[in-house]
């Protein structure tokens, strides 16, 4: 299959605004015989629906919370970039584009990168407009942070809450369109699958979780913006629901899966403290810029730490990385803690752990000032582990956070398959093999409030003589069926092992292998042992309760199974990328220094992946990249 | 310290229509690291196991912010520990040999759907009658042409904090919503973005709250203690003063 990227011509800087200018438009009374279907509403989905609704669009949304408020972006919390350059600190849109294209280690795609640093300061314009309360200055000016992976200061926060202020006003807007009627919205609805009618997305199967009842809906395009899949690893600092259905399901459609393996590991994270561990917690990255992390220079030094002295101490990462330091972006960073404890320096009961130390900075600016920037960290930190930070630096570790790969999408947002698209982190666009801190706000933002009201036009103004379909045609007809049936089987199936054990299983699987460092040999091992969790899954796995109640049970053995299927195609994606690059971190490909290595004469390009059938393996496309704009070097943060 | 032992009783009910009654459990050799959600998890992998249905209850971002959990913990919403969500609460805060209630929250704009699990879509329509600011996407002025002090942007803060998790109608004995819509109503008036909307704002959302059968406020100050944000009082002080500024301002 030939992957069109459907890139406009012309200079960077002039593409998006002349897309706009030519794309064609649909007029309001047609507008409103045209249906859309979104799927999640989160930060891309809420702010997409609203988006759409006032254009004049009717539109439907599902989310299997209980209301669109608590999707997982209600849980980011250091910031937004915007190239506002309210600083005047020399920032500009090309020095976002660039320092996201160098953050992802060339491998995003130019002008949709490029589109996102033009878009990014109207993001900031809208959410203040809807009263999102913002930090401010004194003057009553907005107020910036920096952030990992670059030397301005562009990120816009609301304390250690920015998600969910975030996501609040995007709920806002959403809200004045129910009431408007122009959006119906269906809480408690989980995705079980795409139609397609004629080749193209015409509608979903949902399943309602209080009820059991099966629905059909119809839609001229179908979106989805559900979210990312690192729940796959079982622990992880997603949301208990996060989950890849809805994405896996638009994939065994036609849908193609970019670089499912590019995986954010976070650096910093509560360290697991035991087995019933259910999640892990991110201690945002905002945290780097007044705290220092350390180990101790002594192998298994087991003293407090406030009682090592600074001359035993090894703050490593300032040591290796002079001209950024602390704030060295979240791959380079996690990679270096793990080599740390790798070595025997770690501390903590695991020795899975380093430090990170707030005693320079509150004696520097006052327990006050470092009070009123993290303060409510701080508290979640305490609640958590028991431990004052004020007075004992935390303990933290690199967990499993953000997933750049997704559903691959062209310029529109459109996946392969005609009429459906994928906005925020369910899609691979922005963030090439790593993400840098403060973005995915930011790009899930855009592409539901900028870019997709434009883009989908482009397609649904071809549609406007197509009557709504009947949910009676044969294709709902047979995805409902298959939906049905599958639920039945997961209820019947009379095994003995809990839903919980195989995903924790999994989650070891995929971590082990195809976490912070990967290697041939483990890769081809780990795609036998997910093979046998599948078989042994739908053999033994036992989900007790009904069909027709809520069940929480059955959603999750549901989404565990997709899960499964996703591992296998992870660790095919991390072994046939026989580079390292940005968070894909190749063991056999590294510099004496142990920094990733690319080899971009051989994969500069992106993975797209085919679903071929239950019993074949996958196949790979490519999308090469052109890099027009930036040179290629080998990234560098000394 | 590993190995808490503790006597569970949870409320079980199998749907709205079903009486619903408490159900004893007991769980053992618990790690005080645990959360409290943890160690449902640890009775339900027990109850899968056995073939029996485990307990429901909603919860999602086990962070203290989604505000989707949702129990009465020996009767007391979220349980013990002052500001902390139910996911936040932690096993060190239980002893060996403990027992310990755990309820839905009780209130008649709530219902119950399942065990613990309880309907709030009435704090979704309470929002959709005038919980935001009317700016269509793309209309928006320069975020900083609109200077807001830095006081008044801490305030409205404050306010806009709210996870819209209803224990705040469940400690009142009259199932309240005015801490919850206070909060909204407070964020918005507060910016000068709310303004234009300011008194159509807080009848529309009052009505409904009415309308959606949440009881009167009667200044019990329950639904502050309870309030896993510590949203203030004088949200609510400022909510009826707002409703009289709007009566007079018609
Ligand atoms: C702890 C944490 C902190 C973070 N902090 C930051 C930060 O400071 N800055 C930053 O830029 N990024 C941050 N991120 C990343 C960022 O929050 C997410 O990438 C982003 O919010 C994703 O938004 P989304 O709209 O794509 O998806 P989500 O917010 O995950 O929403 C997914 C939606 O899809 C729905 N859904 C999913 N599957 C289905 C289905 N099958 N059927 C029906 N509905 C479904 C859900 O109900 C939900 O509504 C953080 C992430 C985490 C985990
Ligand atoms: S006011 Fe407090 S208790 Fe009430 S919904 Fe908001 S956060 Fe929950
Ligand atoms: S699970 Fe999100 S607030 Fe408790």
């Amino acid at each position: 299959m030939i992957l069109d990227n459907k890139i406009p011509a012309g200079p960077l800087e002039d593409k998006w605004t002349n897309y706009k200018a030519k794309v064609p438009l649909v007029s309001p009374s047609n507008k409103r015989n045209l249906e859309v279907i979104i799927i999640g509403t989160g930060l891309a989905g809420a702010s997409a629906a609203a988006s759409l609704a006032e254009m004049g669009y009717k539109v439907k949304t599902f989310c299997f919370q209980d209301s669109p408020r608590r999707a997982h972006s209600i849980a980011a919390q250091g910031g937004i970039n915007a190239a506002k350059n309210y600083q005047n600190d020399g920032d500009s849109t090309y020095r976002l584009f660039y320092d996201t294209i160098k953050g992802g280690d060339y491998r995003a795609r130019e002008a949709n990168v490029y589109r996102l640093a033009e878009v990014s300061a109207s993001i900031i314009d809208q959410c203040v407009a809807q009263g999102v309360p913002f930090a401010r200055e004194y003057g009553g000016t907005l107020d910036n942070r920096s952030f990992g992976g670059v030397q301005v200061s562009r990120t816009f926060y609301a304390r250690g809450q920015t998600g969910q202020q975030l996501l609040l006003g995007a709920y806002s807007a959403l809200s004045r369109q129910i009431s408007k009627g122009n959006v119906q919205m269906f809480n408690r609805h989980e995705m079980l699958d795409i139609v397609k009618i004629d080749g193209k997305a015409r509608g979903v199967i949902v399943r309602n979780l209080v009820t059991g009842e099966y629905q059909r809906h119809f839609g001229h395009a179908v979106v989805l913006a559900t979210g990312g899949y690192g729940n796959v690893y079982y622990l992880s600092t997603n949301a208990m629901g996060s989950n890849v259905t809805a994405s896996w399901k638009a994939h065994k459609k036609g849908a193609m899966f970019a670089n499912p393996s590019y995986t954010q590991i976070h650096p910093t994270c509560i360290p697991v403290s035991g087995e019933y561990q259910s999640k892990l917690t991110l201690m945002s990255e905002s945290l780097r810029n007044d705290g220092r992390i350390w180990v101790p220079l002594k192998k298994g030094d087991k003293r407090r730490p406030i009682d090592i002295p600074e001359e035993e101490r090894d703050y490593y990462l300032e040591r290796r990385y002079p001209a950024f330091g602390n704030l060295v972006p979240r791959d380079v960073a996690s990679r270096a803690a793990k080599e740390r404890c790798d070595a025997g320096y770690g501390v903590g009961s695991t020795g899975l752990a380093v430090f990170l130390d707030f005693e320079d900075s509150i004696k520097r600016l006052g327990k006050e000032v470092v009070a009123s920037r993290y303060g409510n960290l701080f508290e979640m930190y305490q609640k958590i582990t028991g431990e004052d930070p004020y007075k004992m630096p935390m303990r933290i570790f690199p967990a499993v956070h953000y997933t750049m790969g997704g559903l691959w999408v062209d310029y529109d947002l459109m996946t392969t398959v005609p009429g459906l698209y994928a906005i925020g982190e369910c899609n691979f666009s922005d963030h090439g093999a790593n993400r840098l801190g403060a973005s995915a706000l930011m790009q899930g933002l855009a592409d539901g409030y900028f870019v997709l009201p434009y883009t989908i036009g482009k397609y649904l103004s071809d549609d406007i003589r197509t009557p709504a379909i009947s949910t009676e045609d044969e294709q709902f007809e047979k995805a409902e069926k298959e939906a049905k049936n599958r639920v039945n089987k997961l209820l019947n199936n009379n095994g003995n092992r809990s839903v919980e054990s195989f995903h924790r299983e999994l989650g070891k699987v995929v971590w082990d292998h195809c976490g912070m460092s990967r290697n041939k040999n483990d890769l081809e091992k780990a795609i036998e042992t997910i093979k046998d969790l599948k078989a042994e899954f739908w053999t033994n796995v036992s989900v007790p309760g009904e069909e027709n109640v809520i069940n929480p049970e059955l959603a999750k053995a549901g989404r565990v199974a997709d899960f499964i299927e996703l591992g296998e195609l992870m660790m095919r994606d991390a072994l046939a990328r026989d580079e390292s690059c940005g968070g894909h971190f190749r063991e056999e490909h590294q510099t004496d220094e142990g920094e990733a290595l690319r080899d971009d004469t051989n994969f500069a390009f992106t993975s797209a992946w085919e679903f071929s059938g239950e019993k074949t393996p996958s196949k790979l496309n490519k999308e090469t990249l052109e890099f027009e704009n930036v040179q290629l070097t080998q990234r560098s943060y000394k | 310290m590993e190995n808490l032992n503790l006597k569970l009783k949870i409320w079980r009910q199998s749907s709205p229509n079903d009486k619903g009654a408490f159900v004893s459990y007991d769980v053992s050799g618990l790690n005080t690291h645990m959360s409290f959600l943890e160690m449902l998890d640890v009775l339900n992998e027990k109850l899968v196991v056995t073939g029996d249905d485990p307990v429901a209850f909603d919860h999602d971002c086990r962070e203290g912010i989604c505000g989707m959990c949702s129990m009465v913990i020996n009767g007391k919403p979220h349980g013990p520990q002052k500001g902390t969500t139910t996911c936040q609460l932690h096993m060190r805060h239980f002893k060996d040999g403990d027992t310990v209630t755990i309820e839905p929250w009780r209130a008649k704009p709530f219902p119950v759907l399942k065990d613990l699990i309880v309907d709030r879509s009435s704090f979704d329509r309470i929002i959709q009658s005038g919980g935001y600011i009317s700016v269509n996407t793309g209309s928006a002025p320069d975020g900083n042409s609109l200077p807001i002090s830095k006081e008044i942007a801490e305030d409205a803060f404050d306010a806009a904090a709210c996870i819209g998790c209803g224990a705040c109608v469940a400690a009142c004995k009259n199932a309240s919503a005015s801490l919850f819509v206070s909060a909204k109503v407070s964020q918005l008036s507060l910016l000068p973005q709310g303004q234009p909307e300011r008194e159509e704002r807080v009848k529309n959302m009052v009505s409904k709250m009415d309308e959606e059968g949440f009881g009167h406020c009667t200044n019990t100050g329950a639904c502050e203690a309870e309030c896993p944000k510590e949203i203030s009082l004088e949200y609510i002080r400022k909510l009826n003063w707002e409703y009289h500024r709007s009566n007079i301002k018609g």
